[in-house]
């Protein structure tokens, strides 16, 4: 086991993965804003036509777009640092490979968080309340965590091709945004849709937020933070350890 | 382990599928020693820095760095490395790589400041430090990767072709710095194709030929251990038969180098002798002569050719 000074040590040289992370990916303009209205316009192409309240499309909106930012670019820092051969001098320097993932994941966590703002702001000018702040920001920041650390489970093939990468994400992204009772609420969905549900993180989070803001959700609240947090738990876990084995291969 | 090794292996071994890239390689680098590593492409010298910094494990074997496990963040805390063909950051000013490298090795942001505006000084980098890496030439880039390997102070310096493809003066520039590092007490494991630049600065050279050590040594150990590789060169007036040539007594073989003649010879004394006298009665002039010891060159192309028929 580390000690405590390597593991604080560790944790300031994960925020230098961060700032450059945020440099080199994120803050850039065709980033911010294909991050905000690709899933605005996927999120408007399934509900447009169909009368929702309000109420109902902001906490569905707010987890396509916080799902879709937070695993947008962290599965392809990776393969596309090995490409572009800034990853070999990454590896030398006194950073273990889980402080590298570490960083990556916190870039990705911000992003999600700053870009989850704006169906938050556009709520709240459509005048929805937030009924329980506490869980719903609790919530949120769970969730862009959780889909963070995702975005880095789909990048341990040790594959050097951002593109592969991307379809890898993609083929699992797109089934989840259906199967998380964004489109249609948990509670008229048959048995076996709720159950297909219940396997995907995104659901918990859909309901947290529908609690927070329409008053009422499927599951209790608790349980569905506690699912959150043990999903995010083993992505993370999963993401170092496999990352730890695959990352030499790149080179 | 006697406290003056900086870099210790011991039968280091690294397979790819079939390929035995380092085979069993066992060698020790002393502190403060300027250090070579020769080999013709795919020797394996690339794949032994790597395991020597950590970026990949060997299959067996162990390294160490002052004293600690080479790729434990210990040892790599005191290495500075420039990799064979890693980039910095394009999308980031060359400052910006500087402060980033310094903040992953845990430098204190104001003795980061003044030792990277030093190091970019000294490179010739500093009116350029806001400007996006990706503007930069590649003798520019090559300098900045210097830079971030220098940034941490380190003890020991792990440099994989610094100066291949790069112009007299950057080259130059970056030998320069290095000798003055070494003079400084670092550490200096330099691989290399250039055999000039390493019988320059190198205290000792290894050479490692497909995964094997062959030969390790000074280089000046190492040439006179090849014999009969003497050579003579020569340059005429008028143009000359190569087979005249070839024909004066002692000549072992004829190669014709631009302008001049070099002859191989075990006596380059008596071909001095019969070359004077075959220029007069062929009725040529001398306008240069120089007699030449076998360069480490000829004591590398030796060595890593045997090695081929061995095989
Ligand atoms: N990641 C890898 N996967 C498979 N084979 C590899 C890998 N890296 C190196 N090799 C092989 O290992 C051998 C040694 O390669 P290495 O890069 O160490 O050579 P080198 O001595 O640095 O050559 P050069 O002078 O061309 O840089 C080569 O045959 C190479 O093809
Ligand atoms: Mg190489």
């Amino acid at each position: 086991m580390p000690d405590m000074p390597t593991v604080l040590q560790q944790a300031r040289r994960s925020l230098a993965i961060v700032r450059k992370d945020i440099r080199i990916y994120y803050a850039k303009g065709p980033v911010i804003i294909f991050g905000v209205l690709f899933p605005v316009f996927l999120f408007l192409s399934f509900t447009i036509g169909r009368h929702l309240s309000v109420d109902f499309m902001i906490p569905g909106l707010l987890g396509m777009i916080l799902f879709f930012t937070a695993t947008s670019v962290s599965p392809i820092v990776i393969p596309w640092e090995a490409q572009a051969r800034t990853l070999e001098r990454l590896m030398s320097c006194p950073v273990k490979i889980e402080t590298i993932i570490v960083g990556d994941i916190l870039a990705s966590f911000a992003f999600g968080l700053a870009i989850s703002l704006v169906p938050i702001l556009i709520g709240l000018f459509l005048g929805i309340t937030i009924l329980s702040p506490l869980f719903f920001a609790l919530a949120v920041i769970l969730a862009a965590l959780c889909f963070a650390s995702l975005g880095t489970v789909f990048s341990i093939p040790p594959t050097n091709m951002p593109s592969t990468v991307n379809m890898i994400a993609a083929v699992v992204k797109f089934p989840v945004v259906f199967i998380s009772g964004i489109f249609v609420p948990l509670d008229e969905l048959p048995a076996w849709g709720q159950a297909i549900a219940y396997i995907s993180p995104l659901t918990y989070f859909t309901d947290i937020a529908r609690y927070s803001i329409q008053g009422r959700g499927h599951l209790p609240v608790a349980l569905d933070l506690l699912v959150l947090l043990a999903f995010t738990a083993v992505f993370l876990v999963v993401a170092t350890k496999l990352h730890h084995k695959t990352m030499p291969r790149r080179i | 382990m006697s406290n003056d090794v900086a870099i210790q292996v011991v039968s280091l071994t690294k397979c790819f599928g079939d390929l035995l890239a380092v085979d069993h390689v066992s060698f020790i680098v002393s502190k403060g020693e300027f250090f070579g590593f020769l080999g013709p492409n795919g020797a394996g010298k690339t794949t032994t820095v790597r395991m020597l910094t950590g970026v990949i494990r060997p299959d067996a074997g162990t390294a160490s760095i002052l004293e600690y496990e080479a790729g434990s963040l210990r040892a790599k805390q005191l290495t500075g490395v420039v990799p064979e063909m890693a980039n910095a950051y394009g999308d980031l000013s060359g400052w910006h790589n500087i402060m980033l490298m310094a903040e992953l090795y845990g430098i204190p942001a104001s003795v980061a400041r003044e030792r990277g505006t030093g190091l970019m000084q000294e490179t010739g980098l500093y009116t350029r430090k806001d400007s996006l890496v990706r503007t930069y030439s590649k003798g520019m880039k090559q300098r900045l990767i210097l830079c971030l390997a220098l940034i941490s102070d380190p003890q020991v310096l792990f440099l994989d072709e610094p100066t291949s493809g790069l112009d007299v003066q950057s080259a130059r520039l970056i030998k320069d710095m290095l000798q003055g590092l070494n003079a400084k007490g670092k550490t200096i494991f330099l691989t290399t194709h250039d055999m000039e630049e390493a019988n320059q600065l190198c205290d000792r050279v290894a050479i490692i030929n497909e995964g094997r050590l062959v030969a390790i040594d000074a280089p000046e150990k190492l040439r006179m251990a090849v014999s009969g590789m003497y050579s003579v060169e020569v340059s005429f007036d008028n143009v000359v038969n190569p087979e005249l040539l070839a024909a004066i007594p002692g000549v072992n073989t004829v190669k014709k180098l631009g302008d001049k003649w070099r002859l191989y010879t075990v006596s380059p004394g008596e071909l001095v002798v019969s070359l004077t006298n075959f220029s007069s009665s062929n009725g040529l002039r001398m306008v240069s002569l120089n007699t030449l010891a076998p360069s480490l060159e000829d004591a590398f192309v030796a060595l890593t050719e045997k090695e081929v028929k061995d095989a």
